[in-house]
């Protein structure tokens, strides 16, 4: 395909199709309106259908009652909308279905300002729903990027049949670049795992405790001849609802360890400079490109300045960043909210190794805010 | 003799890995409807395959576990929204979906205006009880005025949602009324609105008497039926009627038969078109 001027709200919907995706389900709400026009206008031009829904709540509810269907399925929205949505994304973790939930975050809480950039919903992603889950949410730093984790964001949900978060922002969302997308044959696209046993064998939540696996048991859609049960209630291996805790544990330990266990398929993040480098700058997202730029102009005024961009937010790449700050004194978090990965940066390096760069006014970070906060750290030692 | 050959039928339609006794109350007239549903789906010689049955949140929630279709107990209120997009997908796929009053009117009344008025091919029934029965008997959007609940205890004095009249206002192909005391009609009802391809509304009143009743001193389970049985006039009866002698009377009858191009239908269309102007 040749190269054409591509929004990144766009460049999530191309992705979306690309990875298969043919249901879509949402409703309007800037920044992330583009997507659903896009799809609206694409899906069924594939074969695949689209519906915009009455709120939120009944989007996410649309996209995982398709995927039990059988299709890939996502929707689209942003910080009110992502809250609307927690609920039913709770039941999208007990109940293991397959989705994907794109927030183009923007400047909030509540209405806060829509058209502007924010990475305020970084905790939301992960602990937005009540209870304890795994959650896997990716961020992109360019319009390309945002086509490329899109089909990352499907291919991880059937993988490991989870709702996956596409933590854009607003800067993406809205960005124009020039990018060139792949031949539609080129793609690695992951299709969701079938049963071999027949049905009065089948088990939709089998847990194979002691296995070498990740253990995702496989999910027949609907009306294949496999009629089990699903339920937001803790459920046995046949889907039933149960109060026993020797059935709810295990399965419990299932979805953490199918999540844990990959680690090393799901953590997705570019480092480099690390040799000889004295600070390490961990950026994400639309603002990691402010923070290269900062790295840049840092190593020219001579700072030894190691960078790590993580494009898997969650789970949190503690190994990767335990490792890479292991030798250094200084971390330096840049982030469109008040710290909110700085506090798992913490967590794991240490409070003292780690300055924050916080801007939660709608505004850029600057690269030379960034450069200054490394500076800074310099003097202090 | 057709006692037995009835009980037959639900042993062919009931889940025998499930566990049972079910969770309702003895008395309770949840079982009739499921009773209904059951009856109505061999009627209409329906594949279990092709059958979904989904629900909401409360005592109505919990009967898609007990049957062997494909089935999926959803969030409070969703239940139409999770089944918009199953249908969607799955176009030829039967999708019955069974709420309480409080699931489809209160927390779930947003989407159930919507589904009626997008005409999706959902059979939704509505098993109204007028209260919340699982939380123990609060007031719902469908509680007469005047009624006790256990957060009305000076008497209610809201206006109450009428499901079926609502249903038909905001678009429904199909929509009908009546209570698990008559039993054939709600299920001459059923069949017709599995039958129907666009959005079908089925109301079936069925009172509590685990909570309303002992609340408001109403007696017990068969009390309730007598109440169903005497409080109810037929469609062509009440139009005879003033409002005065309508209130308090449950209206039994259909609402609405209408035929109009069913979502899912015209979605296909959508696709034809869309793909015809790319070539």
């Amino acid at each position: 395909m040749t190269a054409r001027l591509m929004q990144g709200d766009e460049a999530c919907a191309e992705g979306a199709i690309a990875a298969g995706c043919r249901f879509f389900a949402g409703y309007p709400i800037t920044p992330a309106t583009e997507i659903a026009e896009t799809l609206s206008r694409r899906l069924p031009q594939v074969g695949g259908k689209f519906i915009q829904m009455e709120d939120e709540i009944a989007s996410i509810a649309a996209v995982i009652g398709a995927s039990v269907g059988g299709a890939k399925a996502m929707t689209a929205t942003s910080g009110p909308g992502f809250s609307l949505m927690q609920e039913n994304i709770g039941y999208a973790a007990m109940t293991e279905i397959p989705c994907v939930i794109v927030d183009v975050q923007r400047l909030g809480p509540s209405t806060g300002r829509p058209t502007s950039p924010s990475q305020g919903d970084v905790m939301q992603a992960r602990w937005g729903t009540h209870g304890d889950h795994p959650i896997i949410a990716l961020s992109p730093s360019s319009v390309r990027e945002a086509f490329d984790l899109t089909i990352q964001a499907f291919n991880f949900a059937e993988r490991y049949r989870t709702p996956v978060i596409l933590l854009m922002d607003e800067l993406i969302g809205h960005m124009r670049e020039r990018i060139a997308l792949p031949p539609p044959g080129t793609l690695d696209l992951e299709q969701r795992l079938n049963t071999r046993v027949p049905p009065e064998w089948y088990k939709p939540f089998e847990n194979f405790p002691d296995g070498p696996n990740v253990n995702v048991p496989p999910l027949v859609p609907f009306g294949e001849g496999y009629r089990y049960h699903l339920t937001g209630l803790h459920h046995d291996e046949l889907g039933y609802p149960t109060n026993r805790p020797d059935e709810i544990q295990p399965w419990l330990e299932r979805i953490f360890r199918k999540i844990d266990r990959a680690l090393s398929d799901i953590l997705l993040y570019d480092i480099e400079g690390l040799e000889n480098a004295e600070t390490l700058v961990i950026a994400y997202g639309g603002l990691a490109r402010s923070a290269r730029h900062a790295v840049k102009e840092a190593r020219e005024r001579g700072r030894r300045v190691g960078f790590l961009r993580l494009k898997t937010i969650w789970p949190f790449a503690e190994e990767v960043v335990e490792h890479a700050a292991s030798r250094l004194h200084r971390v330096v978090v840049p982030e469109l909210n008040r710290g909110q990965l700085a506090l798992e940066v913490e967590r794991v390096v240490g409070r003292h190794k780690v300055r924050r760069v916080t801007r939660a006014d709608g505004e850029m970070i600057q690269p030379a805010e960034i450069v200054a906060a490394i500076e800074d750290l310099e003097r202090a030692v | 003799m057709k006692l037995q050959s009835e009980s037959r039928v639900h042993e062919r339609y009931l889940r025998h890995s499930k566990k049972f006794p079910n969770v309702w109350c003895a008395g309770c007239g949840i079982g009739i409807v499921l009773g209904t549903i059951i009856r109505a789906v061999d009627d209409l010689q329906l594949e279990k395959n092709d059958v979904a049955m989904i629900s909401g949140i409360g005592c109505t929630g919990r009967m898609p576990v007990y049957v062997d279709f494909n089935t999926m107990h959803t969030t409070h209120g969703r239940a139409l929204a999770f089944a918009t997009g199953l249908k969607m997908v799955k176009p030829d796929m039967k999708v019955i979906v069974v709420m309480g009053d409080g699931d489809a009117l209160a927390i779930g009344g947003n989407h159930f205006i919507h589904a009626a008025r997008r005409n999706i091919g959902l059979t939704a029934i509505v098993v109204n009880n007028v209260a919340y029965g699982m939380t123990g008997g609060q007031h719902s959007p469908t509680t007469p005025q005047d009624v006790k609940t256990a957060t009305t205890p000076y008497g209610h004095i809201e206006q109450q949602f009428p499901i079926a009249e609502l249903a038909a206002t905001a678009g429904a192909s199909f929509v009908a009324r009546s209570t698990v005391y008559h039993v054939r009609e709600l299920e001459s009802y059923i069949a017709q609105a599995i039958s129907k391809e666009g959005f079908a509304l089925v109301e079936a009143v069925s009172y509590c008497h685990t909570t309303l009743g002992r609340i408001n001193r109403w007696g017990t389970a068969p009390d309730m039926m007598r109440k169903l049985k005497d409080q109810s006039v037929t469609f062509k009866r009440a139009k005879t009627m003033s409002e005065e002698e309508k209130k308090d009377k449950i209206v039994r009858g259909i609402f609405a038969q209408r035929d109009i191009p069913e979502y899912t239908r015209r979605y296909d269309e959508i696709i034809a078109q869309a793909q015809e102007e790319i070539g």
